[in-house]
């Protein structure tokens, strides 16, 4: 017999039974009672089978019983029934040869003449999930595919994903997706419409990446008539079903703008649905639908605005969290939609924190000049409020405002109250506040430091104030009439000071408190360097060592150094870069939104829905850790394969000749790139070379570089430039994008040198994103960190809508990127290339 | 797609768990428990409803106390899962009569053979008891619902007013009744959930009612009913900012900023005559939700002065004042005040022949809290605090203290004014004459007085 399976780690707690000997005893009682037909034996079995299940769900190994359970099975009871199906699909994994005992009785009872029994049988069958029993499957699910009730219809739809995870082999032979396809476009029913539905994207998701015409099948999805079919029955499907089908409409890529009004027009009274996850599912196919009409796309923002604030309020708490998240994204989008409903924002005395959070944080977005003001003085009274975390964060929100540039005046003097409210945790909140305010505006500095000044250094202990304290008290030594003697008994406590942070920052104020003040600050400087010096902590340690030598080596050189005149910070830089926050929303209605991180950062591959574009960048994020950049290059490539683009890496390798490029081989085939770079035009984007090598191919360029100044004259005659003008207002939505992609073959796939200037200037992809934008290639998508990043870019032609794809995959480190190009006019590929070439060299140069 | 289902008492014991998928481990239970459990050190940071531990998704909703939980791997849609949550405790409760832990423990292979008409192999299927009634057959086992703590909006009518049976709302909607027949009968309540914040000086800053109107049927043959509400209601506010107050008062017009309905809700006469018709599925849901931020004349007025008296004393002193008519009493009231953190010790006065009336000093948050049983319309109470501290305060004692908050609840009052005009039941013969229940219910959900 097969171990018992550990069900559940749990030890049982004192009050419920040890297990053991009950279960003998159930045995026992069981086996009296699977031959009997005595009157009243079915209530006999209900009270043992329930008695079997409350211990499987405490978690007490039961399975030694299944024989039992099997045999006492032969019943008519439903009830009974219906709890030994249960039982049997929770061992029967742990236990396939004993699940072939049940076998017999679920094949015989999906013939039953009772429609339930029937699919309750036939959903136990394929709940199994015992791979060799996979051949007992395929008769009864067919059978229950051609059933004439509804319920053994849907119940089998569900049965052939079931059958799909145990086997996909078995599934696909027996034809099964291609039954649920005309099933989903002809049942009566509207449940085994949806079932049907979610059962082919999960299977056809799967099997898109082993065979071509499960990836055409999977578009089929999205095509036309299914999604119009789809749509024209949707009031047919209940609330839960609505939702599948409106997530499947999201995607659909309309043709006209008469598509887009039809199909809003006939989901418009969806967002007066009661629940939210219809609405919200409604307000994504709006959105995605609108995108590129502008003056529709705000239409539907003003449309969605009322229905989400009734779901934010009338729902549960854990709904309204669920729904500002929503709101938080779409008001970082557009500020300017909810600025008037500020005060819906507004925290209530009861919410749970998580709720209160994000409102805080929406008060934060929406604050502009006309409700600066009031919001400031709201957050002001959470400040003071006794519910400790909500007033911490409302002074950083009151904080997170000032930077805004809003009504600063106000807020600065609110914040200096706040430091006179002498609790704790306000004043460390303040302080932080504090020295990023006088990092964004100087010219308070008089105000600020003068209530500072104040403030008893005792009375802050969290690391991040003191730190702030010390900073300013190095930062404006000059002003602060005690700043050498607070920092010398700071100092003085350096053992104490458990935080590397502070003590960084203690080293940093007294040297900067020294170069204003020497003679006062000599001694605390001495003292700082040598408990600097002996410090464990290596960050410590090095910087103390830094600055003795510097100040070894030269003083004016150490006050270049440490304290050179500073500019005042005009952005903070957002934690968030543009093409996350983007991605984000292409993922409205899920929970990227809710962790407001694109999937692929907390979802493993396999379990990334079906249709997810960021798959693709979300390769490339991962895997970066290698140093051998080569490989992690080929490791980047070797996610795309199985991934989205597998297909047309497929149709690559099927007609190479398509194109009669030279370039059609792929280029990563092993061999260092480095060497086995083409020669032609590479060379113009590679190292130290006059950049006027570069003005080869177009005059764009050319007239680019002469603006420039740059010596343009040295230049060898240029070849003539292409007759290629790009469309500098080239528009391509996502979906479109990656169809395209799909579809098309690659014209040209290089690898080529990038200049160093090239590779400094490439800290964030938004600085290639920028400059190739000004060159008329825009960006689709892009993602990756150094050294490995990764554009999807696009570009049109400036008279006709004819689109060029680009991939391109950066590594800085071995300064090489690799091109694949596709193109509808592929005649003009190689004269896309060079522009394109020609572009990227050109950037960070001067 | 849904992994796994389970119901968590507060101890952390699994009441029941569905595993529908496999592909979670066993032990998720256990590790969304201690997750939950040790969210923050800070124990007012609530772990939030949706989190990720290992690439695991973690939906949770708490229904009395207990926690339904859903596990998952795939991106999916977070309103979808917690409003299926939510949509769960409804339907088992609409089976069970009551949602506790008890009747859970009692009736856990009736909840299985729900899970597995609900859900899939982690697909939807359907939340209408209504249809899942064909499909279910466990008989519930009634726990006796007076031992119970009240649950849900429903349960605000168990109290009070003689007129409202209270075993109808904690009645299951498939057991028969002891007699054997089931009676004919329809509650329809109309809960308003009212929020207002008032200024130190009394002005009110923000004020919001939530409403909703829920329908409860045990009516046999599924009649369609219409419910005509007032005729002058308006949706929307137009171009107007929603806080622009004045105007719209005076007139009897109720005006709903949005409103949402339920899904068997035809709105086909509703712009004519304000008339919902429905074919009532079973169970409870709500028939249309509504949000009004117009001008309303608040239930209660606070007044709170609370005065330093010498070195290490202070003196509070809390008046509310009912403002609505007499023939209406609120019921349940508790008053609340944080307390300055240096408060060893209160002492409290009451009025004088104060009945129904306790105090207390929550000592562990400092907190004075004051319950009263009862107020009836267009009364007024008092409650005078001395209070004593450990330390001398600095600063301003109004900045330590306050805000003053305070819930109740007022049956047959709804500050909306929205009514439902009749209720019309489609006859099936001339006797057919069911009960029908028109129930109006105020709640304070956030009603915050600064000081």
């Amino acid at each position: 017999m097969a171990p018992p399976p550990v069900y559940n780690q749990r030890s049982p707690s004192p009050s419920q039974p040890s297990g053991k000997g009950e279960v003998s005893d159930l045995k026992m009682q069981l086996r009296q009672l699977a031959g009997s037909r005595a009157p009243g034996t079915d209530d006999a079995k209900r009270d043992l089978f329930k008695k079997v299940i409350s211990y499987m769900t405490i978690g007490i190994d039961v399975s030694s019983v299944f024989s039992e359970m099997v045999m006492c099975s032969a019943t008519s009871d439903i009830v009974l029934k219906k709890m030994c199906y249960l039982y049997v699909g929770n061992y029967a994994k742990h236990n396939p040869d004993l699940s072939l005992l049940t076998i017999n009785f679920l094949q015989r009872d999906c013939k039953d003449e009772d429609p339930m029994i029937r699919g309750l049988a036939l959903r136990s069958l394929c709940s199994l999930r015992v791979a060799n029993l996979v051949e007992y499957l395929v008769g009864p699910l067919g059978s229950g595919l051609k059933d004439s009730n509804n319920y053994v219809r849907m119940v089998a739809a569900m049965g052939v994903l079931k059958l799909y995870h145990i086997s996909a082999s078995t599934c696909v032979d027996a034809d099964f997706p291609t039954t649920l396809k005309h099933l989903m476009l002809d049942d009566p029913d509207a449940q085994v419409v949806a079932n049907c539905l979610s059962a082919l994207q999960e299977i056809w998701s799967l099997e898109a990446s082993k065979s071509e015409e499960a990836s055409r099948e999977r578009e089929g999805l999205l095509s036309k008539p299914v999604v119009y079919y789809l749509l024209n029955r949707i009031k047919e499907f209940n609330e839960w079903a609505q939702c599948i089908v409106l997530e499947l409409v999201a995607k659909y890529v309309p043709s006209d703008s008469n598509d887009i009004f039809d199909i809003m027009n006939l989901l418009e009274d969806r967002l007066q649905h009661a629940n939210g996850a219809v609405v919200l599912a409604t307000i994504k196919v709006f959105l995605h639908l609108t995108l590129s009409m502008t003056d529709v796309h705000q239409q539907v923002y003003e449309r969605i605005k009322a229905p989400l604030l009734t779901l934010m309020s009338s729902g549960s708490p854990e709904q309204s969290y669920a729904v500002l998240s929503h709101l938080h994204l779409l008001v970082m989008r557009a500020p300017y939609i909810f600025s008037s409903d500020y005060k819906n924002f507004y925290c209530q005395y009861n919410e749970p924190f998580y709720v209160k959070k994000l409102k805080l944080e929406m008060l934060t977005a929406v604050a502009n000049e006309s409700n600066t003001y009031e919001i400031v003085t709201e957050l002001c009274e959470y400040a003071a409020n006794v519910d400790i975390p909500i007033a911490r964060e409302s002074i950083r929100a009151v904080g997170k405002i000032a930077l805004q540039q809003y009504d600063v005046n106000a807020i600065v003097d609110r914040l200096l109250q706040f430091l006179e409210m002498e609790k704790d945790y306000v004043t460390a909140e303040t302080l932080v506040l504090v020295k990023d305010l006088l990092r964004k505006y100087p010219q308070w500095s008089h105000d600020c430091i003068a209530v500072v000044g104040n403030i008893s250094s005792k009375n802050v202990q969290e690391p991040k104030a003191k730190a702030a304290l010390i900073w300013m008290l190095g930062e404006y030594a000059q002003d602060m009439q005690d700043a050498p003697y607070i920092l010398e008994s700071l100092i003085e406590n350096w053992d104490e000071e458990h935080s590397a942070e502070v003590r960084l920052h203690l080293l940093s104020a007294v040297m900067k408190c020294f170069l204003r003040r020497p003679p006062e600050t000599q001694k605390a400087l001495g003292d700082a360097l040598a408990s600097g010096l002996a410090d464990f902590h290596q960050d410590v340690h090095d910087r103390a060592l830094l600055y003795y030598r510097l100040l070894q080596y030269d003083v004016s050189v150490a006050e270049r150094v440490v304290n050179p005149p500073k500019q005042a910070v005009s952005v903070f830089a957002d934690t968030q870069s543009s093409e996350i926050k983007d991605r984000i929303f292409d993922e409205f209605n899920s929970l990227s939104v809710v962790y407001q991180k694109p999937s692929y950062m907390f979802t493993d591959k396999e379990h990334r829905g079906p249709f997810a574009f960021s798959e693709e960048l979300g390769s490339l994020s991962i895997g970066v850790e290698s140093a051998d950049n080569i490989v992690t290059a080929q490791r980047v490539e070797a996610n795309d394969k199985d991934l989205l683009l597998g297909t047309s890496e497929k149709e690559e390798s099927r007609g190479p000749g398509n194109n009669g490029s030279a370039y059609n081989a792929p280029a990563y085939d092993g061999s260092p790139a480095l060497t086995a770079a083409p020669q032609t035009q590479l060379d113009l984007v590679s190292l130290d070379h006059t950049p006027a090598a570069s003005v080869s191919s177009t005059s764009l360029a050319i007239d680019d570089l002469l603006g420039l100044g740059l010596p343009v004259a040295s230049t060898p005659a240029p070849p003539p430039p292409p007759a290629l003008e790009l469309n500098p207002k080239a528009v391509l939505d996502p979906n479109s994008f990656q169809q395209k992609w799909r579809q098309l073959p690659i014209s040209i796939s290089q690898e080529i040198s990038i200049s160093p200037q090239g590779i400094t200037a490439l800290t964030t992809p938004q600085a290639l994103i920028r400059h190739m934008q000004g060159q008329s290639i825009h960006c689709m998508a892009s993602g990756g960190q150094a050294p490995n990043f990764k554009f999807f870019f696009f570009a049109q032609k400036a008279k006709e809508s004819s689109n060029y794809l680009v991939e391109c995959i950066i590594n800085t480190s071995a300064s090489k990127a690799q091109l694949k190009i596709k193109a509808d006019d592929q005649s003009t590929s190689e004269a896309f290339s060079s522009l394109f070439q020609s572009a990227l060299s050109k950037f960070g140069l001067p | 797609m849904i992994s796994q289902f389970f119901v968590l008492s507060q101890r952390g014991d699994n009441i029941v768990f569905r595993d529908y998928r496999g592909d979670v481990q066993k032990g998720s239970a256990e590790i969304f428990f201690r997750k939950v459990k040790f969210w923050s050190e800070d124990a007012e940071e609530e772990a939030p409803p949706v989190f990720n531990v290992d690439g695991v998704n973690y939906f949770h909703v708490k229904v009395v106390g207990l926690l339904f939980v859903a596990t998952m791997r795939t991106n999916t849609s977070p309103s979808l899962v917690l409003e299926l949550l939510q949509r769960i405790a409804r339907v088992i409760k609409d089976y069970l009569g009551v949602l506790s832990e008890d009747s859970l423990r009692k009736n856990f292979v009736l909840v299985y053979e729900l899970l597995d008409e609900v859900i899939d192999f982690g697909y939807v299927q359907t939340t209408s008891t209504e249809v899942l009634k064909s499909y279910v057959f466990n008989e519930p086992i009634v726990v006796d619902a007076a031992r119970l703590p009240p649950l849900g909006p429903a349960s605000l009518f168990m109290q009070g007013s003689k007129r409202m049976p209270g075993t109808a709302i904690t009645k299951s909607v498939v057991a028969n009744e002891p007699g054997g027949r089931k009676r004919e009968e329809i509650f329809v309540d109309i809960i308003e959930k009212i929020s207002v914040t008032f200024s130190s000086s009394g002005y009110i800053l923000t004020s919001e009612i939530d409403g909703t109107i829920q329908m409860k049927s045990y009516l046999t043959g599924n009649p369609e009913i219409r419910l005509a509400l007032t005729d002058e209601l308006t949706i929307g506010r137009g171009g107007r900012s929603i806080y622009d107050y004045g105007g719209s008062s005076g007139s009897g017009a109720v005006i709903l900023d949005d409103c949402n309905f339920h899904e068997s809700v035809h709105l086909d006469s509703f712009d004519v005559d304000r008339t919902l018709s429905l074919v009532p599925p079973d169970g409870e849901f709500p028939v249309m939700n509504y949000r009004i931020t117009q001008e309303f004349k608040p239930p209660f007025r606070i007044n709170t002065l609370i005065e330093e008296a010498g070195q290490l004393r202070a003196e509070v002193m809390l008046k509310i004042r009912a403002e609505f008519p007499s023939s209406i009493t609120a019921n349940t009231i508790v008053v609340q005040m944080p307390l300055p953190k240096y408060t060893t010790r209160v002492s409290f006065e009451l009025e004088p022949g104060a009945v129904g009336q306790t105090t207390d000093f929550k000592e562990s948050n400092r907190r004075l809290e004051w319950s009263l049983k009862k107020i009836i319309g267009g009364s007024e109470h008092t409650l005078r605090a001395k209070l004593t501290f450990s330390q001398e305060l600095h600063g301003n004692i109004t900045k330590e203290a306050g805000p003053v908050s305070m819930t109740f609840t007022v049956p047959m009052y709804n500050p909306s004014r929205l009514q439902v005009k009749y209720l019309q039941i489609a006859k099936k013969s001339k006797t057919y004459n069911p009960y029908r229940w028109v129930r109006y219910v105020t709640q304070a959900n956030s009603y915050v007085a600064r000081i």
